[in-house]
C-alpha cells in the first residue's frame, strides 16, 4: 500500500541522511521525497511517499519519532489532504506535431517554459493521475528529457471543520 | 568575564555533569584538550590501550554505576575503533558519551589526515550523535548530549570535536537546562492501560512476568519485586535483566530463551498472560515467532513505543518509564485487595505445574574426570561476595555465567547481550572496578574472547585493578564449535584454537598474576587465592573441550522444544 507521510524536522547538516538511513536501514524503499525549509528557517519539512504493509509503516513511523531531529510526523490517511507534484518534460516538436502538443498543453493547462527549433520544455503541476495521462499522451512524440518533484502534501481544511 | 578556551570549555562542562572518569586514548586532534586534562584534579584520565576498550569500560562503568561513562579519543583511526564499542552500547540501551577529535572544521570534506566521517559512520549505532562547528554552542550540546544519553531509553551519543574548535575562545556559559523540541520522553504510563493491564492480570490463572534490562535501567528492581509478591506471579528475566530479581527468590524462574531453563520457557509456552516489562521479544528470547506464548494474553510495558508491537502482537501496551508504570500498578492493585488474594489462591495450580517442570529438567550438566566449566562457576558464586560485579565475554563463556553465577541484585552482571561482542567483558570489568575501586570485579571469558582486548592487563596494572579474569578455556571458539557439532555434522571449520599464548606466562609479561588450573580438585584453591592476590589475576582453567551449553532452543525452534542434557 501507498503511504503519505509528513515530517518536521530541524533544519540542520545531516538530518536527511538520518530519516532516509532510517528507511534504508529497515528495507524500505522511499518512492518520493521533498525537502524545503519551512516558513520558521530553523524548520524543514520533509513530505515521503513509500510502499509497504500497515505494521512496517508503524514502525517507521515510531522510528521517526524516535529521531532527536524530528519534530512530528503526520501520517496522511484517506482523501484529506491535496497531494501536488510538477515535472518538466521536454518533448520532440516536429513540424507536424507541434500543434498537438500546444493542443495537450491547453487541455492540461501545462506551460511551455522553453522552445527551441526541436523541441518544447513543458512545466505540469497536478496529482499523480493528471501528470500520468499527460505523460502518456506525450509519450508518442517522443520524450527527449523528463523530470518530476516529489509529492507535497497540504491537510484539507474541511477536515478540522467536520470534527 | 574573561574568554577560555573552547577544549577548557569542554572540561568545565564535564565538570558541571559531575564526570569524575574519563576512559579514552589521545592524538593529534585531541592534543589541546589533553593539555589542559594533565592539570585537572578532579577528573581522573584512565588511558586504555585500545579506544575499543576504552569505549567498553565507559560502558562498564555506565552499567554498574548507573552513571553516565565518558570516552575520549581522536580523530581518524581513534574514532573508528569506538565504532564497536559504541554499538555494543546501542544495542543494550547504555548511557555513554564518547568525544572524538576531529580536523579542523576547515579541512573537513578534504581527505585530511585521520579524518573519518565518525557522524555518519556512528549514525546508526547511536542515540543522537553532533559534530561541534563552533566553540559557542560547545556547552549546550555537551549538556545536550549528556540529558540524551541518560534520559528515555537510555543509549550512547557521540560528539564530534574539531581542532579548531577546541581552540577557539569563548565567554564561558553553561545552559541551565536543556530543552529539545523533537525529544520529550514519556515515563508517565497512560492511567486508562494500566487499568486495563491491572484488569487482566487479576482475571489471569497462569501469569508470567517477563523482565528485560528496562528494569534495570530504570532502577526497578524494588516495585518489581512488590508487584510479584504480592500476587505471586513467577517471574523470568532476560539474559539483560538478570539480577532485576534475585535469582534465589522463590518466585524467580531464572532465564528464559535459547539458554534458558526449562521452566521458564514451558511457563511462557503455557502462559495466560505475559507480562514483558523492559524488554523487547528478541529472537533469542522469542524462539520460533509464532509459537511463542501462543495463549496469551500479552502485556507489554516500555518506554520505547519503537520495541512495542515490532516482533510480537501487544494486546496492552503501556509506554512509560518501567518504575513509575510498575508503581501505579502496585497502588491499583492495593486498592484491590480482595482479588489479588483471590489471584494470589489461584495461582497455586500455576506453581505446582512449575515445579513439575523444574523437578523434571532442572539446570545441570554432567560430572567428569575433565574440569566442567560450569563447576568453575559454582565455585566462583559460592566463593565470592554478594555484591561482586561479574562481566563476561561472548559465547559458552556467557551462557555458563548467566546459568551457574546467581545474580541477587541489579547492576552485577555485565554483559553483551544485544550485540554479542567478544572482547567486551574484560575492559567492562576494568570500568566497573573503576567506580567501585573496593568491590570485587570478575571477568568470565572465553580463550577466544579474552585475546580480543588482552592489551588491556596493561591498563588494569597501571592503575591496580585488581579484576580476576576466570578463562574458561576450552581451546575452541566453543560456541560456534557447539554450532558446528550440532547442525553442521561436527564440521569444525576453524574454530579450534590450537594454539594460545601461555596466559601465566603472558599476565606475567604485563605485570600481572597468571594461575593455571588442570584439576576438578584445584579450582576452589585456585580462586581463592586469586581473589586473595590485591592485583589483576588471570586464571586459565583449562576445561572439557567438548562441553556443550544446555539447554538449548535451536535458532527458530520454538522454545517449548529444547534440547535437554
Ligand atoms: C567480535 C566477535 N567476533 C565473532 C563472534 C562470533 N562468536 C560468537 S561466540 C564465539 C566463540 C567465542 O569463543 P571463546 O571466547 O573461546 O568462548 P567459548 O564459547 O569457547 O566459551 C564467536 C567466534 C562474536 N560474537 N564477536
Ligand atoms: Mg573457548
Amino acid at each position: 500500500m501507498r503511504h503519505v507521510i509528513s515530517v518536521l524536522v530541524d533544519n540542520e547538516a545531516g538530518v536527511l541522511s538520518r530519516v532516509a538511513g532510517l528507511f534504508s536501514g529497515r528495507g524500505f524503499n522511499i518512492e518520493s521525497l521533498s525537502v524545503a525549509p519551512t516558513l520558521n528557517p530553523e524548520k524543514s519539512k520533509m513530505v515521503i511517499t513509500t510502499r509497504g504493509n500497515n505494521e512496517l509503516i508503524e514502525q517507521i513511523i515510531k522510528q521517526l519519532n524516535k529521531l532527536i531531529n524530528v519534530i512530528k510526523v503526520v501520517h496522511y490517511k484517506g482523501k484529506e489532504f491535496v497531494e501536488r507534484e510538477m515535472i518538466l518534460v521536454k518533448v520532440n516538436a516536429r513540424e507536424d506535431s507541434r500543434a498537438e502538443i500546444l493542443r495537450i498543453v491547453d487541455i492540461f493547462r501545462a506551460k511551455v517554459v522553453d522552445v527551441s527549433p526541436k523541441s518544447y520544455t513543458l512545466e505540469l503541476t497536478g496529482d499523480r493521475d493528471k501528470l500520468e495521462g499527460f505523460i502518456d499522451l506525450l509519450a508518442p512524440m517522443g520524450i527527449v528529457d523528463f523530470v518530476r518533484t516529489g509529492a507535497v502534501v497540504i491537510e484539507r481544511e474541511q477536515k478540522k471543520r467536520r470534527l | 568575564m574573561t574568554k577560555i578556551k573552547g577544549a577548557e570549555a569542554f572540561i568545565e562542562t564535564l565538570r558541571r555533569e559531575g564526570v569524575r572518569h574519563i576512559f579514552g586514548y589521545p592524538g593529534g586532534a585531541v592534543l589541546d584538550i589533553f593539555d589542559v586534562i594533565m592539570d585537572v584534579k578532579d577528573i581522573k584520565f584512565i588511558l586504555s590501550r585500545h579506544e575499543q576498550g576504552a569505549v567498553h569500560a565507559a560502558d562498564g562503568y555506565a552499567r554498574s554505576s548507573g552513571r553516565v561513562g565518558v570516552c575520549l579519543v581522536t580523530s581518524g583511526p581513534g574514532a573508528t575503533n569506538t565504532v564497536t564499542g559504541i554499538a555494543t552500547a546501542y544495542m543494550d540501551s547504555i548511557p555513554i558519551v564518547v568525544f572524538t577529535g576531529q580536523v579542523p572544521t576547515h579541512l573537513i570534506g578534504n581527505d585530511a589526515f585521520q579524518e573519518a566521517d565518525v557522524v555518519g559512520i556512528t549514525r546508526p549505532c547511536t542515540k543522537h550523535n553532533y559534530l561541534v562547528k563552533d566553540v559557542t554552542d560547545l556547552p549546550r550540546i555537551v549538556k545536550e548530549a549528556f540529558y540524551i544519553a541518560r534520559t528515555g531509553r537510555p543509549g550512547p551519543v557521540l560528539v564530534d570535536l574539531p581542532k579548531d574548535v577546541m581552540n577557539a575562545t569563548i565567554k564561558f556559559q553553561y545552559p541551565e537546562d536543556v530543552s529539545l523540541q523533537g525529544y520529550k520522553p514519556v515515563y508517565k504510563g497512560h492511567a486508562g492501560q494500566i487499568k486495563k493491564l491491572v484488569d487482566l492480570v487479576l482475571k489471569s490463572k497462569q501469569p508470567v512476568i517477563y523482565a528485560g534490562g528496562g528494569v534495570i535501567h530504570s532502577n526497578a528492581s524494588e516495585e518489581l519485586r512488590k508487584f510479584a509478591h504480592l500476587t505471586r506471579i513467577p517471574v523470568t528475566t532476560t539474559l539483560m535483566g538478570l539480577g532485576a530479581f534475585p535469582s534465589d527468590d522463590p518466585l524467580s524462574l531464572g532465564m528464559l530463551g535459547m539458554h534458558g531453563t526449562y521452566r521458564a520457557n514451558m511457563a511462557v509456552t503455557y502462559t495466560d498472560c505475559l507480562i514483558a516489562i523492559g524488554a523487547r521479544f528478541d529472537d533469542r528470547v522469542t524462539g520460533k515467532i509464532d509459537e511463542f506464548a501462543p495463549k496469551a494474553k500479552i502485556v507489554h510495558v516500555d518506554i520505547d513505543p519503537t520495541s512495542i508491537s515490532k516482533n510480537v502482537k501487544v494486546d496492552i501496551p503501556v509506554v512509560g518509564d518501567c518504575k513509575l508504570v510498575l508503581k501505579d500498578i502496585i497502588k491499583a492493585l492495593e486498592r484491590r485487595q480482595e482479588e489479588v488474594k483471590e489471584l494470589a489462591k489461584r495461582l497455586d495450580t500455576w506453581h505446582g505445574r512449575i515445579e513439575e517442570w523444574e523437578s523434571k529438567y532442572p539446570l545441570r550438566y554432567n560430572k567428569g574426570s575433565k574440569i566442567k566449566p560450569e563447576y568453575v562457576v559454582e565455585v566462583l558464586d559460592k566463593l565470592t561476595p554478594e555484591d561482586t560485579i561479574v562481566s563476561t565475554e561472548v559465547g559458552q563463556n556467557q551462557m555458563w555465567a548467566a546459568q551457574f553465577y546467581k545474580f541477587r541484585m541489579p547492576r552485577l552482571f555485565l554483559t553483551s547481550g544485544g550485540l554479542g561482542t567478544m572482547g567486551y567483558g574484560f575492559p567492562a570489568a576494568i570500568g566497573a572496578q573503576v567506580a567501585f575501586p573496593r568491590r570485587t570485579v570478575v571477568d568470565i571469558a572465553g580463550d577466544g574472547s579474552i585475546q580480543m582486548n588482552i592489551q588491556e592487563l596493561a591498563t588494569a596494572v597501571q592503575y591496580g585493578l585488581p579484576v580476576k579474569v576466570i578463562i574458561l578455556n576450552n581451546s575452541y571458539l566453543g560456541m560456534v564449535r557447539q554450532w558446528q557439532g550440532l547442525f553442521y555434522k561436527k564440521r569444525y571449520s576453524h574454530t579450534s584454537l590450537a594454539v594460545s599464548p601461555d596466559f601465566v606466562k603472558l599476565a606475567d609479561a604485563y605485570g600481572a598474576r597468571g594461575i593455571l588450573v588442570e584439576e576438578s580438585s584445584d579450582v576452589e584453591d585456585a580462586i581463592k587465592e586469586a581473589l586473595k592476590i590485591k592485583g589483576p589475576v588471570l586464571v586459565d582453567f583449562h576445561v572439557d573441550p567438548e562441553e556443550d551449553v544446555y539447554p538449548m532452543v535451536p535458532a527458530g525452534a520454538p522454545v517449548s522444544k529444547m534440547l535437554l542434557v
